[in-house]
């Protein structure tokens, strides 16, 4: 009994201290420019931004893409682990399912503020055509973000209930939301039964749904004939640096969140080494993919291939680009693959890399390859040869990273981060030595 | 119940009143129609008239069945703007061997399009294949392909192709995604970044407003451009609806644009028309980017055998501007 109390004391969401009321006011604020400088953008169109005919897409678009890679997060650690039976996910994955969540609603809003007509959205749905991939893409994001939110909600369910009774008589009002969230919880063998299957097919689910909408993202740029784009490995290529982007984000909040609600009893050094296998592991398996993209199409030189790859190795792009391998692939596999480097904090700094790495990947797969079209540049003003985002597409875009942020830190306020209900079963199976059936 | 039926007798009259009314006033229309149409009088004037008929024999009528017949107005809107014009394909060549940029084409393209942005819808690139190699002008507008990839991708089926060969957009449907202009390997499209700048209330923004006023169809598309939308090379249907040639072609001094339709198997420049399969045999002419598949309806015959000095056009060559500035026009 006293054990329990302590769990549901340590794990139940916690008041913001200082640090949380700031962080949160910053994300708010920054929100809120992005906002003022959408809305100036809407009135006076893309112009205030540095697109143009040949970088027709820039950060919105690889921002987006950056937020779909990270929301496959869900279907990787939460249901490949499940899967596998790994026991170890258990303090992580509701995290998983937070960020998967938070980014891949962020995607959605993301890929509307590259619209040139916000305003003609719903000719999506009713001029909608099958065959463009932007189809593909309307219909998987919703999808998937409803699986997200089942996947996040289920397993829920049990924690509430303990959360109702938790807070009855300190925040009656909060104990009603949560007793209204939890659908009467019982904890029923009945109830148990039905709310495993759920999880189950939700958690099967998940894994074809990640797999299409990162492919879908893949093929936004596959179908099309530029250099650097047109190519048979997009979609692996970016389901690999989906886990990688993802698996990154999910080291860097859970140590985050680990530190700021005082969980070291429960997200344990041995999570951190498991979580930092996993990372290289994902970051092996891009790497392989990278080496794929940029190695080998230098074997048959094709004139247009090897422009594109020397404008990344040597040209404009080069900083960026060295920057995106080494540090974001190279450094964290060399890292990563000794015991020392999966302790806590130098995981976080790993993660914090990859994550800024991914982000730029994303903008190295869109603009170098728009820059280097068929014909050549001619015509058009100077600027238009080269591409650096504008004041207000950073500010937008940060305000996109920020929501995305606040989204995450509102969830963290609010629900129980680490499972109450399974973490007290796992103890008591250890305690009676019985292994725990899912 | 009585009251009822009366007034089911009188409801009846009523209507049979009106119908009778109508079927009277119809037959006197439908006579009277039916005379036109037959171009039967009353009276014979006796006078006879020679008329040629299709197959080329000539007959004798009385005069006073000879009719004129009012021409409709609207005829070329008849058909489906989306669909095209029936039985037409359109198609150009562009004979690069007389190309010396002299850029007429592109101003006049610029001005009947009313283009204000900083990219020109049709554009003289200087090429040159590589270091051993003559270079050359050459001329793009948008291929109109018979595979476009533009018309797959746009989810909205904004842009789309007509059988007559012509790759149109419409602007009142697009969503601004880009997607088309990514897709195309001819970098033929623009966007219109922020709303149109017609400047001042000139001659010219009335002309164009004019214009609008007359053709305001997705065959005029970009015109009035709209912010936020893509716009391209639409080979001029309000041209060729009128049986004039694009404004390219006609503007061109050196008859560089050939224009025509490749069911009749023929193209002209308004000053020569040839046999469209025997020009493209006999002077090997070929389309942009073939291993793509996107079909082109654009030819180009090869800058060989060139009476035009390359280095001319240099003084034309502007590598940063394709658009004059509306106040200069």
């Amino acid at each position: 009994m006293k054990a329990s109390d302590t769990l549901i004391n340590d794990l139940a969401p916690q008041k913001f201290g200082r640090k949380g009321v700031i962080w949160t006011t910053a994300l708010i604020i920054i929100s809120i420019a992005g906002i003022i400088a959408y809305i100036d953008q809407v009135i006076k169109g893309q112009v205030v931004t540095n697109m143009n005919d040949y970088a027709l897409w820039g950060i919105y678009i690889s921002n987006f893409v950056f937020f779909v890679a990270t929301s496959f997060v869900g279907a990787v650690t939460v249901a490949v682990l499940r899967l596998t039976d790994n026991a170890w996910r258990t303090p992580i994955v509701r995290i998983a399912e937070i960020i998967s969540v938070a980014c891949i609603i962020m995607a959605g809003l993301t890929i509307m503020i590259d619209m040139g007509r916000p305003d003609r959205l719903m000719n999506l749905f009713i001029h909608g055509r099958m065959q463009s991939p932007i189809i593909w893409d309307v219909i998987i994001i919703p999808t998937y973000i409803v699986i997200c939110l089942l996947l996040l909600y289920f397993p829920l369910l049990p924690d509430l209930a303990i959360l109702k009774k938790h807070f009855s008589q300190t925040h009656p009002k909060l104990s009603k939301w949560y007793g209204k969230f939890s659908l009467n919880w019982t904890g029923s063998d009945k109830q148990k039964k039905i709310q495993l299957k759920s999880i189950h097919i939700i958690a099967i689910l998940i894994i074809p749904a990640g797999f299409i909408l990162q492919t879908v993202d893949a093929w936004l740029f596959s179908t099309l004939f530029r250099v650097g784009w047109d190519s048979t490995n997009m979609g692996a290529y970016f389901i690999s640096g989906a886990s990688v982007a993802g698996v990154g984000a999910l080291v860097t909040v859970v140590y985050v969140i680990r530190k700021a609600n005082k969980l070291e009893n429960y997200i344990t050094e041995y999570h951190f080494d498991k979580l930092g296998k996993f990372l290289v592991l994902t970051c092996l398996i891009y790497l392989y993919f990278n080496i794929n993209e940029y190695v080998i199409p230098e074997f048959t030189s094709k004139k247009e291939e090897v422009t594109h790859l020397n404008h990344l190795y040597s040209g404009q792009y080069a900083p960026l680009f060295w920057f995106v391998i080494i540090g974001g692939l190279v450094i964290p596999i060399i890292v990563l693959l000794f015991k020392k480097g999966r302790k806590p904090l130098p995981m976080f700094y790993i993660g914090l890399l990859v994550v800024v790495g991914s982000w730029w990947k994303r903008f190295l797969i869109v603009t170098p390859t728009l820059l280097q079209p068929f014909l050549p540049i001619q015509g058009v003003p100077e600027s238009w040869h080269h591409y650096f985002p504008s004041i207000h597409e950073w500010v937008i875009t940060f305000a996109t990273l920020a929501m995305a942020l606040l989204i995450i830190t509102f969830l963290v306020r609010y629900l129980p981060i680490i499972p109450i209900q399974r973490t007290a079963d796992e103890q008591e199976a250890t305690k009676t030595n019985k292994p725990l059936s899912s | 119940m009585e009251n009822n039926s009366t007034n089911n007798r009188r409801y009846f009259l009523d209507n049979g009143l009106k119908l009778g009314l109508a079927a009277i006033i119809g037959g006197i229309g439908f006579s009277k129609l039916a005379s036109k149409l037959y171009g039967k009088s009353e009276t014979n004037s006796g006078e006879k008239m020679e008329l040629m008929t299709t197959d080329g024999t000539i007959v004798e009528v009385d005069a006073s069945e000879v009719v004129e017949v009012a021409h409709s107005q609207d005829h070329e809107t008849k058909y489906n703007l989306r669909e095209g014009m029936p039985n037409r394909k359109f198609v150009m060549v562009i004979d690069l061997a007389k190309c010396k940029n002299a850029l007429k084409c592109q101003s006049a393209c610029n001005k009947h399009h009313y283009i204000t942005g900083e990219h020109a819808w049709l554009k003289v690139y200087k090429m040159q294949e590589e270091e051993d190699t003559a270079p050359y002008w050459m001329p793009t507008t948008c291929m109109h392909c018979d595979h476009p990839a533009c018309v797959t991708v746009c989810p909205v089926d904004a842009t789309f192709k007509r059988r007559d060969g012509l790759v149109l957009i419409d602007n009142d449907r697009c969503i601004g995604c880009r997607f088309c202009m990514a897709a195309c390997p001819y970098s033929t499209r623009v966007f219109n970044w922020s709303e149109p700048d017609y400047g001042e209330a000139s001659e010219v923004v009335l002309n164009m407003n004019m214009a609008h006023e007359e053709h305001n169809s997705i065959e005029f598309a970009g015109m009035p451009s709209k912010i936020g939308t893509v716009d391209k090379c639409d080979f001029c249907p309000h041209a060729i609806k009128e049986d004039k040639l694009p404004h390219c072609v006609t503007a061109c001094p050196n008859g560089v644009f050939y224009f025509g339709d490749k069911y009749e198997d023929t193209v002209t420049n308004g000053d020569e028309t040839l046999r469209l399969s025997k020009l493209l045999k006999e002077k090997s002419g070929y389309r942009l980017m073939e291993g793509l598949g996107t079909k082109p309806s654009v030819y180009y015959l090869p800058p060989v055998n060139r009476l035009v000095d390359f280095k001319e056009g240099l003084s034309e060559y502007r590598n940063y501007n394709s658009v004059e500035k509306i106040d200069d026009l």
